[in-house]
């Protein structure tokens, strides 16, 4: 039987829709010490193009499939293993998975990830869920995203929990209807959705205008979130670019849209033709310019935050645990906001935009399974 | 959400959402109501090929069945147009325009421009064309040239179901007359196509796929055989991007030029006859507007100078294949001077 000191490296699933991915380059060689977080190969989908991060540490053993090669969800590409493990454990092991990929035989089934929707307050809201055991844990998008920005986060916090992400009213495939736009409305959405889900606690993580929702959802459902993961989030001070706000609003072409687009990351390289494009066809959906404009609207006033998540914030008063992730290259809400995050754990992460979940998922993982484990 | 469905279910839904959703909207053609009635048919026929299926009870009074006259109902279409209504007239097969071309292109196409832009004209005149089918010299023609040729008409050519739709949005919600051009061979075309509405804007090509070495501009079913050829060539170690244009008017000069600034080789692929055709337009706008950019011939891969062949074997040899279009990739990429 196999070792179990031997770590398995696997093709990631990012996105329900992934079934392959094809390695275009190793970053890490046979032999390097590798820890959590660091990058062992450039992947890239129909989608996307990313990099994959060790999920521990050890001796990058065995490396299995080659650059350029297509290789199935959840195929073994890489062994990862201490130096006690005898190359011939490796090498049958390696051969083993090797095996699988010619016989190009899928690694993961579909867990039941389907989409689903729920009516909360007469609008369709659409959400996915993927583990099966654990706590529930909801991801709550920003401004203009949906529920496939957590791509890279969503099936590994997977392993331990039973994560969803919803698509907030006005984005995604939910309704496009915002009504008035408020925090509150779409906080009432996310409790609509732990409603539908069955769930009586949940830890939730938002981004940007997520953030702000989730605080909000804290306040309006006493005792139904056990823990607040912020990334980027709104409402902590008056600084916000408002020019990206508007520009997203307004761009109607792939050569308008894509700079605005860049200035989410802090390598604008991320984004890809097919980012642009998969972002103009939900902005062209009928209904969407205008729930942007109401946005706009609820986040700014002017060039200045509209939303105040601190005192709400105050108001919980540390009676679930609270941890603020910032990139520190943001160029949309400055990082110097997370100050302002009373009774916060901080995580800076140095290099990173206003995207940190795409650009260092790894490090956002850890802060997230740190928050959850803090709660009592 | 987005669920796959076929070239001619996302026309259909393209139809049944904009009628929902502008009472002016009226769809017009042969057979739209045949059938009704007949043993066996639950339902009016939607068309000769089913395009139209479900409207006619779905939306009662509003999908009108008309005689086989196309210069009647065409000019009827165009005359409802300038007086209020948005009709989508289909003109079975677009090797019939020849009868109504008046009401098309000196009528309809000038009203805006000799009324001092003060009328409007949004009629959509969807159609069928291309090769393919055994439909021998009549019924098979790429006609997109003719109307591109005729400034105040817009000229649509969508390859995917998910451009069909959004396109053909766009077409009736547009105050001019749009001549929307669907291929007999793309209708069981299976893709990924939202449920709700949304309109694509014309004069904006897509990059279908992305590469380094030589630009093939296309458009309609050659998307297809382009991406075919692109698929196999990228095996060869060369790297095509396929630009698909989507409208040819209005045309978006700036993707096609863009491409060929970056990698100095173009085939234009068009399943029309060669001569004063998009692939000759495309041609001569890389060679007058990008000269300096080029590294080698330009290169068309286009049907002969000659009427669709009835033999089947003939007809298969007629429409550019894949085969083909590899060809004058590598002679591009591998012509030195």
């Amino acid at each position: 039987m196999t070792d179990d000191r031997i770590v398995a490296v696997t093709m990631p699933k990012w996105g329900l829709s992934m079934r392959a991915g094809k390695i275009t380059g190793w970053i890490a060689a046979e032999g390097d010490e590798v820890s959590a977080g660091d990058e062992l190969a450039d992947i890239e989908t129909e989608k996307i193009a990313g990099t994959l991060e060790a999920a521990g540490a050890g001796t990058l053993r065995r490396i299995i499939a080659r650059a350029g090669e297509d290789v199935p969800v959840s195929s073994t590409i890489a062994l990862i293993a201490p130096p006690g493990v005898s190359d011939d454990d490796l090498d049958a092991a390696a051969a083993r998975a090797r095996a699988l990929i010619d016989a190009g035989v899928p690694g993961g089934a579909d867990e039941g990830t389907a989409a689903r929707t729920a009516t909360v307050d007469g609008r369709r809201i659409s959400y996915a869920g993927t583990g099966q055991d654990g706590e529930v844990v909801l991801l709550i998008h920003g401004y203009g995203g949906d529920r496939n920005s957590w791509l890279f986060l969503q099936e590994p916090l997977a392993a331990r929990h039973r994560v969803y992400a919803l698509d907030l009213p006005g984005h995604g495939t939910s309704s496009k209807d915002v009504g008035d736009g408020s925090v509150g409305t779409l906080a009432g959405a996310v409790l609509g959705v732990l409603d539908a889900i069955g769930a009586k606690r949940a830890h939730l993580v938002g981004h940007s205008l997520g953030g702000a929702i989730a605080v909000a959802a804290a306040v309006a459902g006493p005792g139904r979130i056990s823990s607040l993961t912020l990334i980027a989030p709104t409402g902590f001070g008056p600084e916000i670019d408002a020019g990206y706000l508007r520009g997203f609003a307004g761009a109607r072409t792939r050569r308008e849209l894509k700079p605005v687009v860049g200035q989410l990351f802090a390598d604008e390289g991320l984004v890809t033709r097919q980012v642009v494009d998969d972002l103009l066809a939900y902005k062209r959906l009928d209904g969407v310019e205008a729930a942007l404009r109401t946005l706009v609207g609820t986040l700014v006033d002017g060039d200045t935050q509209r939303i105040d998540s601190a005192a709400a914030i105050a108001a919980i008063g540390g009676a679930v645990p609270v941890t603020v992730v910032w990139g520190s290259a943001d160029r949309i809400i400055p990082a110097a906001h997370a100050r302002s995050v009373a009774g916060a754990v901080r995580h800076l992460i140095d290099g990173a935009g206003h995207m940190p979940h795409l650009e260092r998922p790894a490090e956002v993982q850890a802060a997230i399974e740190e928050t959850i484990a803090r709660a009592p | 959400m987005a669920r796959t469905i076929t070239y001619r279910e996302a026309i259909n839904e393209a139809l049944a959402q904009e009628m929902e959703r502008d009472e002016s909207v009226i769809v017009m053609g042969e057979d739209n109501a045949g059938g009704e009635g007949s043993p066996g048919e639950m339902d009016a026929w939607g068309g000769v090929l089913g395009v139209t299926k479900g409207l006619y009870h779905r939306f009662p009074g509003r999908v009108l069945d008309t005689p086989i006259s196309e210069s009647a109902f065409v000019g009827a279409a165009i005359g409802a147009a300038t007086a209020g209504m948005r009709p989508v007239a289909e003109l079975m097969f677009v090797d019939f325009m020849g009868v109504c071309f008046d009401q098309i292109y000196n009528q309809a196409a000038k009203f805006r421009y000799m009324f001092g832009g003060k009328a409007v004209t949004p009629v959509v005149i969807r159609t069928m064309y291309g090769a393919g089918l055994r439909a021998a010299a009549q019924h098979s023609q790429c006609l997109y040239p003719l109307f591109t040729h005729i400034p105040g008409l817009k000229v649509v050519v969508p390859a995917t179901p998910y451009d069909a739709k959004g396109l053909l949005t766009q077409a009736i919600r547009d105050d001019d007359p749009v001549i929307f051009f669907e291929h007999k061979a793309l209708y069981d075309l299976a893709g990924p196509v939202p449920e709700e509405g949304y309109a694509l804007p014309f004069g904006e090509a897509n990059v279908v796929r992305e590469g380094d070495d030589v630009t093939i501009v296309t458009l309609g079913r050659m998307v297809h055989t382009s991406l075919e050829a692109a698929q196999q060539l990228a095996g060869a170690g060369v790297h095509c991007e396929v630009v698909d244009l989507r409208t040819t008017s209005p045309l978006d000069e700036d993707t096609v030029l863009e491409s060929v600034e970056a990698t100095g080789r173009l085939v234009v692929v068009d399943e029309a006859n060669p001569r004063c055709s998009v692939a000759a337009d495309i041609s001569a706008l890389v060679a007058r507007k990008a000269f300096g950019a080029l590294r080698a011939p330009i290169e068309m891969v286009t049907a002969p100078h000659t009427p669709v062949p009835f033999a089947g074997t003939l007809e298969d040899r007629y429409v550019p294949d894949a085969q083909r279009v590899a060809n004058a990739v590598k002679a591009v990429a591998e012509w030195a001077r």
